[in-house]
């Protein structure tokens, strides 16, 4: 017998909360393009967007009545149902996936609370890519179709060690549920310091998921035009984009749920976890809230730095990267960590983490060498291959 | 069941970044390249054909639009053949060599910047290509203040200069190159030493400096493989024995080789700029155009005569009957033309993703490849 109660704790609630998310994240994503446009004219030395709206902001309106009223080609020669699937079956995890993310503390900021949500999050996010393939193989264009192999290649690829490189957190926190990882963490110390090798593998596997620069291969505009969506216009191209700041926005939230302690900020159960923050009431959720937007709007926002940055991998130095390195890294990482665990010494992987990071950057504010192209004499230019 | 399946591409001509109209004929398997057939003649104008038709001064302006982000050296070999079909190339006034010198130097700095933004957008560095397009638009104010182009110049006369150096002109360019050294810095930073841009650069289509010399390559490509061989050094022309400056010489001839020798290029033209300065500065004002007549009318006789532009030898061929006022048959020798014949060779066992670094290594300008 289904009571009144019942339905609103299983269905009512956790689709307004869905639905509320949803809104949010669909302004955030929009509003993304606009940062990340900005950003990117920032650190280019010129201006970006500026001119609809106060610096630029109604862009964020703008752009998608451009995208809804432009024309909508279809090449003659594609697969008809493959091409209209393929723009909308990456939509659809990225966008299931935030009901299973918890946003903020306490039930509030969660649609669904799942035991395994971890593994549901990974498995919805790893079929966004056959929406790509589909596409680039429906456009009937050998761009498209390079595209979507490479996107199909990085994918399978980089799945295995951002897998991987998760279970040394599970490991550590016991617990496959997001709320429980993040109030370990609250209890003890943020997972980055213990488990910093996992912490960059999953970093650097979620930019190759998301075909991001350096990994933005498939969609690669100087070699591919523009890769996968080269045949796509309009709207089509639009929900291919929101599927890519979707899943940027899922990955970063991802990275602080695991490595940054999600809403809270606390070391040894001190300072703000989740109990403390549910006392404080609704500024106590909303302060929360700020706290894991604060550390998701990071992420993005290395994102878009990375972009402005690195130069391109290859295909075959992409594959050699994920394969060669990162997977047995990631294998690794787990080894030792059952090492320590097994030894019952969590706590020296802390330390050795805080090192870690340290020595990094020590390393990072060195001072370069100097140009092989800045001598006048001698003349030759000399550098190691 | 298992035998190679090839597919072919056409890449280009309509591609981002094949640097114009060049159509590329790619034969692949899989990604990698197994044969590669560069189309040329999407921008086919007839330039040299048109050099038949027109009085030499009236050709100056077409040479502008041969190799269009470098019309300044296009000038300069144009009147430079002629001034030596007439004979006149003792008289030109040290003033106006200077000035020419001033401006080519300025012009390979802004052709290199554009094939650096270029090059470094087509290996997927977004950043470098509007720090380059900054500085290079400060050159291009300097042209305009000069002549009132930014692009295609018309900035030389047989015989001289069209005008002299306008008031606050040098001021400018030594504010320029003050801060030009930084801002190579700048690029280099972003790009030199990073492993991706390496990985994606060293090794990456080699040419020997045996294979160099055969295939015709000149300019930066042929000295990204060791071989010395810069005009200005070679063959001089206008001041240049005057003028202290080096020749970067790679090592293995690879695209990283070749980056690092455009880069050294781009130091070393702003020691050449420094150098002029002070040189202008005490020549007489006005004394720019040599004494000649109005009317230029060579001796029957040819001509072929070559200087170092940004891309490599560029070279005029002229034939005079000495009776009219226009060439008999002039023919033009592309650097970028010739550099693009090595283009197949380099791309072979390659990656699609090596021949858009490949294509811009090599520097390419369709204007000038279909002239």
């Amino acid at each position: 017998m289904i009571t009144q109660a019942a339905l609103m704790h299983y269905l009512v609630w956790p689709l307004v909360k869905f639905l509320v998310a949803f809104l949010i994240v669909q302004v955030i994503v929009a509003a993304m393009n606009w940062v990340e446009r900005r950003l990117l004219g920032l650190i280019q030395a010129r201006l970006g967007p500026n001119r609809v709206g106060w610096h630029g902001l109604l862009q964020i309106v703008a752009d998608p009545i451009k995208f809804l009223l432009k024309e909508d080609i279809v090449p003659s020669s594609s697969e008809k149902i493959a091409y209209f699937l393929g723009p909308m079956l990456p939509l659809i995890p990225a966008f299931i996936v935030f009901c299973l993310i918890p946003f903020g503390p306490g039930p509030m900021f969660l649609s669904a609370r799942v035991n395994v949500a971890l593994l549901l999050i990974l498995a919805l996010t790893s079929t966004g890519v056959y929406g790509i393939i589909l596409g680039g193989w429906a456009s009937n264009n050998k761009y498209s179709l390079m595209g979507g192999l490479r996107s199909a290649a990085q994918m399978v690829s980089y799945e295995v060690p951002f897998g991987l490189s998760i279970v040394g957190v599970l490991m550590i926190c016991g617990s496959l549920d997001l709320v429980n990882i993040v109030n370990y963490q609250a209890n003890n110390a943020w997972n980055l310091f213990p488990q910093i090798v996992a912490a960059f593998i999953f970093f650097v596997s979620m930019n190759a998921e998301n075909n991001r620069t350096p990994f933005d291969l498939p969609e690669a505009e100087s070699e591919l035009v523009a890769g996968y969506h080269t045949e796509y216009s309009a709207m089509k191209f639009a929900f291919f984009m929101l599927a890519e700041y979707s899943s940027m926005l899922v990955n970063s939230c991802l990275m602080t749920i695991l490595f940054l302690g999600g809403w809270t900020i606390a070391y040894d159960g001190h300072g703000l976890t989740t109990a403390k923050l549910i006392s404080m009431g609704n500024f106590g959720a909303l302060l929360g809230f700020a706290i894991f937007f604060a550390k998701v709007m990071f992420f993005m926002l290395v994102y878009i730095w990375f972009r402005a940055t690195f130069p391109r991998f290859r295909f075959d130095q992409l594959m050699d990267l994920g394969w060669k390195w990162m997977i047995p890294l990631a294998l690794g990482n787990i080894v030792v960590t059952g090492i320590f665990i097994l030894a019952g010494q969590e706590r020296l992987m802390y330390w050795i983490g805080l090192a870690t990071i340290g020595a990094i950057f020590f390393y990072l504010s060195r001072k370069p060498a100097p140009s092989p192209t800045k001598a006048a004499r001698p003349h030759k230019v000399v550098h190691a291959s | 069941m298992f035998d190679v399946h090839e597919m072919e591409i056409n890449f280009g001509p309509q591609h981002p970044s094949t640097h114009g109209v060049l159509r590329v004929m790619l034969t692949v398997d899989g990604e990698r390249i197994i044969d590669a057939k560069p189309v040329i003649g999407y921008l086919h104008r007839g330039t040299e054909k048109l050099f038949e038709h027109m009085a030499y001064p009236q050709c100056i302006p077409h040479t502008d639009r041969m190799d269009y982000v470098a019309s300044a050296t296009n000038n300069l070999g144009f009147v430079e053949t002629v001034e030596k079909l007439m004979g006149i190339t003792a008289q030109i006034p040290k003033r106006a060599q200077l000035l020419r010198v001033i401006l080519s130097e300025l012009q390979r700095i802004s052709s290199h910047l554009l094939w650096l933004a270029t090059h470094a957008i087509d290996i997927g560095a977004m950043t470098p290509f509007f720090y380059c397009f900054r500085e290079r638009e400060q050159i291009l104010d300097l042209f305009e203040n000069y002549c009132g182009a930014r692009l295609t110049l018309n900035c030389m006369r047989i015989g001289g200069m069209p005008e002299d150096v306008p008031a606050g002109w040098l001021d400018d360019i030594e504010e320029f190159i003050g801060k030009f050294d930084a801002a190579v810095d700048e690029y280099e930073s972003l790009l030199t030493n990073n492993r991706i841009w390496k990985r994606r650069t060293i090794g990456i289509g080699v040419i020997s400096p045996e294979e160099a010399i055969e295939w015709g390559v000149t300019g930066p490509p042929l000295r990204g493989s060791g071989v010395n061989w810069d005009i200005r050094k070679a063959l001089p022309y206008e001041c240049y024995p005057e003028l202290d400056f080096e020749v970067p010489l790679g090592i293995n001839g690879d695209t990283y080789d070749r980056y690092l020798v455009r880069m050294a290029e781009m130091r070393q033209s702003r020691r050449i700029l420094e150098q002029c300065i002070p040189l202008i500065k005490e020549t007489p004002a006005g004394d720019i155009k040599a004494k000649i007549s109005r009317v230029v009318r060579p001796p029957e006789g040819e001509v072929y005569h070559s200087i170092e532009s940004p891309k490599g030898e560029l070279g005029y061929y002229i034939i005079a009957d000495g009776k009219s006022q226009n060439a008999y048959r002039c023919h033009v020798r592309p650097p970028s033309f010739v550099n693009l014949q090595a283009l197949p060779a380099m791309a072979k066992g390659h990656l699609v993703s090596d021949l858009v670094a490949l294509i811009g290594t090599i520097d390419i300008v369709l204007g000038e490849v279909d002239r």
